[in-house]
């Protein structure tokens, strides 16, 4: 929410209540907005560890409780701010989006105003893994459901120009938790393509192969069904995107074991099945 | 030198591409330091300052670590030495 804040319900969402740890934080006077801004934007409760979790808000930076949201400790070592004269303080970073694996809880990756980062010790440290990204500005990130190692952005050129580097619309992918990047362009524009994708202008879907989905703000709908090896529009028209959601309609059909005397033909076919698509939240003139 | 400002790097088309200015003067505020850069480099006012003389609203102005909007803005003191950052804030850009 904005201005940067956190609720708590303990009743399935029937009445809500602030959560006071976070919000008389000492830090507080100091957080600035941002362009959207000063917002509270991610929340990533430790599916291990039912009194920690971490959320990340604009600007401010990423801040963990380890009490159930008592006390609040700000995460933010090892991260560089172009934007004020220190360039590593405890706190006042932009971070963009946090996302985390279920599996391994204790490994994180962020998406930073300038800078994408890992971290494998609970947000206590910070690497730069921005290896080889056209650029290391941007917003979206999304955390491959199966994979730990995986994730992708969608970096945009710079706070002055907030478009996709070159006109060429790329989503880049890690395999490696952030060693190297591969663009993925197949079927994406790469000409003239001067789009946005806002923070949560990017998700994915539970199947394997996995479905990644994106929205721009000029109102197309972008995506995969192959993990990000081929991209189709889906949708154009809509109004500005700023969040994309996905739903799995029905049962996928699960992939039949090809046998031993069938035709090569017959067990390449591909399998078909009901993908999403189903949820784009929009919204009209919205900001980021 | 008394004072030295730290240029952004797309404010430096106005100072000769300098990314520090240093002015000899001992200015006692901010805003006394600031019109010593404008004498200088009169380029960077317009950008940095609104009509009124205000800071403008995606400009963050730095006495050291320090952001002027919380010492008193253009009235806050400016000791020996001192160094002046002006940088855009995270609030700017297209959006």
């Amino acid at each position: 929410v904005e201005p940067a804040a956190l609720f708590e319900s303990r009743n399935g969402g029937e009445t809500w209540e602030l959560v006071r740890g976070l919000f008389d934080h000492s830090h507080r006077p100091r957080w600035v907005p941002g362009n959207g801004g000063l917002c509270l934007h991610t929340i990533l409760p430790d599916p291990t560890n039912r009194e920690r979790m971490y959320v990340a808000l604009s600007a401010g930076g990423t801040y963990r409780t380890e009490d159930g949201g008592k006390s609040w400790r700000a995460c933010n070592r090892g991260i560089r701010v172009e934007f004020m004269p220190e360039k590593y303080p405890e706190f006042g970073q932009c971070v963009h989006k946090v996302v985390m694996h279920p599996s391994r809880p204790d490994r994180l990756f962020l998406q930073h105003h300038w800078g994408l980062y890992r971290s494998d010790d609970a947000a206590e440290t910070w690497k730069d893994i921005g290896n080889g990204v056209a650029s290391d500005f941007g917003f979206a990130m999304v955390m491959h459901p199966r994979n730990p190692d995986c994730v992708y952005i969608l970096p945009v050129e710079s706070d002055e120009f907030r478009c996709t580097p070159e006109g060429r619309l790329r989503v880049y992918r890690t395999r490696n938790a952030g060693a190297s990047w591969q663009a993925l362009t197949r079927g994406l524009p790469q000409k003239g393509a001067y789009e946005t994708i806002l923070r949560d202008g990017m998700t994915s879907d539970s199947l394997d192969p996995l479905g990644i989905y994106f929205g721009t703000r000029s109102g197309q709908l972008y995506g995969s069904t192959d993990e990000g090896k081929t991209w189709k529009r889906i949708l154009e028209g809509l109004p500005s995107i700023v969040c994309v959601k996905s739903a799995t309609i029905g049962q996928p059909r699960a992939p039949r074991k090809p046998e031993a005397n069938r035709k090569r033909t017959v067990a390449s076919k591909r399998i078909t099945r009901k993908r999403i698509t189903a949820k784009t939240k929009i919204r009209r003139g919205g900001r980021k | 030198v008394s004072v030295t400002f730290h240029i952004p790097s797309v404010l430096r088309a106005y100072t000769d591409g300098r990314s520090q200015v240093e002015i000899a003067e001992s200015p006692a505020t901010v805003r006394d330091a600031l019109h010593a850069l404008w004498a200088l480099y009169p380029g960077v006012r317009d950008r940095v300052a609104s009509e009124e003389g205000q800071i403008r609203q995606h400009i963050n102005v730095f006495v050291g670590n320090e952001d002027i909007r919380y010492t008193g803005g253009l009235a806050t003191s400016v000791p020996e030495s001192a160094v002046i950052s002006i940088l855009p804030a995270i609030s700017g850009g297209q959006r």
